[in-house]
């Protein structure tokens, strides 16, 4: 379980967080929504102990992690994958290595073991074959697909994916989140999402989580979630639904 | 006067825990060197790109450094009707000198921006972080190799343009002004003594890790923006050469 209590962050002298409060419960998908710039990525990197918070608390299994470093902090961490926003893959490396680093450096494994897994994986996300190619050669979906597959690779306790699906086409969208949902549910890790993709998150999560004016102002099951009474909440969801109407509309 | 002496007071303040930081930054990076895994593959391929992709520069411009100096000792030699030191006055110079100044400056300009860039973007596109969360420290995996190939690159880069330069000298020197070889070559190895080549070795190696540390760490600190990286791609080539000058000025002040 991870807990967030009163996190408070200031970046660039403009106030991000202004007190989350956030339990992310075990073993389940949880997604975070809101407007862009409104600081999802950072309150993931704030979970992984990224940053670090003005003040609060984040909690990982009983442990506050944020005043941990070292050796401490890399044990919580050990438990983590996250896959960035901008896939963070490392240049220097091709994709099979940038997959297979994880499993390189973290777990020390070698040989046809590590290609195993990593081809497998890159099968998964859609990838198979491009293996020898290194990121620059990519195009932005397919360095995102790469980046979850360096996230999954691990079959780590929490996973975090900031925007998996962003960038990618309807199909490929839909396929990514099949995948997530079907490892969730099959490894039972600790899924959270930072997602644009309204509705059909509604359709994935366990819980959906909205952050608005640097607090969470709505966590709850999806059905419950898109029957609030809150008007910026019911505009900033019903965006997704407006447009599908109007795709209906011609004929009539 | 209270806003003059507190810009300077903020000023000081800011100086000094920039001095800190880097203090911090190359010692835990040492310190990171020394615990398993070791990271020879890594010192190896910095040590490609620091060394062996600077050779050509560095050789170029050791055989123009070398053909001048031979040129501008033999005008000034000749006055005094001792053209036969001329082998001697471009050995010294190099070997003092130009060597390890010029080598360490050209590894600046060439290596040095590149691995604040390098490093730079790693830091903006989040590979850093991403290697944070993998668990894998940054020091030790990015930081370390690339201290550890200057230090010994840069010696290495410097003996090779000393004797390039020593060549170009007889280039001039000897083919060109007609300088005798015999009193060329004799004069060198008269003249130089193990305390000039020790000196050139000791500034060679503490340029190299000017370099490395400088350059290194400018990237690291990097703000988060295009912008950024370019002014500390800047930064870095400057201080980097700034601190080569003012450092081979105390060191050779002291070793003198
Ligand atoms: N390292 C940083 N330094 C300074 N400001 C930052 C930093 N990271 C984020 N910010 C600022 O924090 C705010 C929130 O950024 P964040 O990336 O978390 O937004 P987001 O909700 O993830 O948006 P998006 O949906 O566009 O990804 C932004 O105003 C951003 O400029
Ligand atoms: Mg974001």
């Amino acid at each position: 379980m991870i807990k967030l209590v009163g996190v408070t962050k200031t970046l660039g002298g403009h106030p991000v967080l202004r007190g989350v409060d956030l339990v992310i419960p075990p073993r389940k998908l949880t997604t975070i929504i809101g407007r862009s710039g409104e600081g999802k990525s950072v309150l993931l990197k704030h979970m992984i102990g990224l940053m670090q918070p003005d003040s609060g608390e984040v909690w990982v299994d009983g442990m506050e992690i944020s005043r941990l470093r070292g050796r401490a902090l890399n044990d919580v961490r050990k438990r983590f994958a996250m896959l960035f926003q901008g896939a963070a893959l490392f240049d220097s490396l091709t994709v099979f290595e940038n997959v297979a680093f994880p499993l390189r450096e973290r777990l020390r494994m070698k040989g046809p073991e590590v290609a195993g897994l990593v081809e497998e994986k890159l099968e998964q996300v859609g990838l198979a074959g491009m293996g020898h190619k290194f990121p620059a050669e990519l195009s932005g979906g397919m360095r995102k697909r790469a980046g979850l597959a360096r996230a999954l690779v691990m079959q780590p306790e929490i996973i975090l994916f900031d925007e998996p699906t962003t960038g990618l086409d309807p199909l490929m969208a839909k396929s990514i989140h099949d995948l997530i949902v079907g490892m969730q549910r099959k490894f039972g890790f600790t899924a959270v999402m930072v997602s644009h993709e309204i509705p059909e998150i509604f359709g994935i999560s366990d819980y959906v989580a909205m952050l608005k004016g640097g607090r969470i102002a709505l966590m709850a099951e999806p059905l419950e979630f898109q029957r609030t009474q809150d008007p910026d909440i019911r505009e900033f969801i019903s965006v997704g639904g407006t447009v599908s109407l109007r795709v209906v509309s011609p004929g009539w | 006067m209270i806003t003059m002496l507190e810009r300077l007071g903020r000023w000081t303040m800011n100086l000094v825990g920039e001095m800190g930081r880097m203090l911090i930054f190359v010692v835990s990076a040492v310190a990171w060197l020394f615990r398993p895994p070791f990271r020879v593959v890594q010192i190896v391929k910095q040590l490609h790109f620091i060394g062996y992709k600077s050779t050509f520069v560095v050789v170029l411009t050791a055989a123009f450094t070398g053909m001048v100096l031979a040129l501008q000792g033999y005008y000034t030699l000749r006055k005094f009707g001792s053209e036969g030191l001329l082998g001697s006055a471009v050995a010294l110079s190099m070997i003092r000198e130009l060597g390890p100044v010029l080598a360490a400056l050209m590894v600046t300009a060439r290596a040095g921006s590149a691995m604040t860039a390098e490093i730079g973007i790693m830091r903006i596109t989040e590979q850093i972080d991403a290697l944070d969360t993998m668990a894998v420290n940054p020091l030790q995996y990015l930081i370390a190799p690339k201290l550890v190939a200057g230090l010994i690159g840069v010696p290495l880069l410097v003996a090779i343009f000393d004797v390039v330069g020593i060549y170009g000298g007889h280039l001039v020197g000897v083919e060109l002004l007609g300088v005798n070889a015999g009193s060329y070559w004799n004069s060198i190895a008269s003249s130089v003594e193990w305390k000039d080549v020790y000196g050139g070795i000791l500034k060679s190696i503490s340029f190299g890790l000017i370099v490395s540390w400088v350059c290194t760490y400018k990237g690291f600190y990097t703000k988060m923006s295009a912008e950024g990286l370019g002014t500390a791609t800047t930064e870095a080539v400057v201080l980097s050469s700034v601190l080569i000058l003012v450092w081979d000025y105390f060191l050779t002040s002291v070793l003198l």
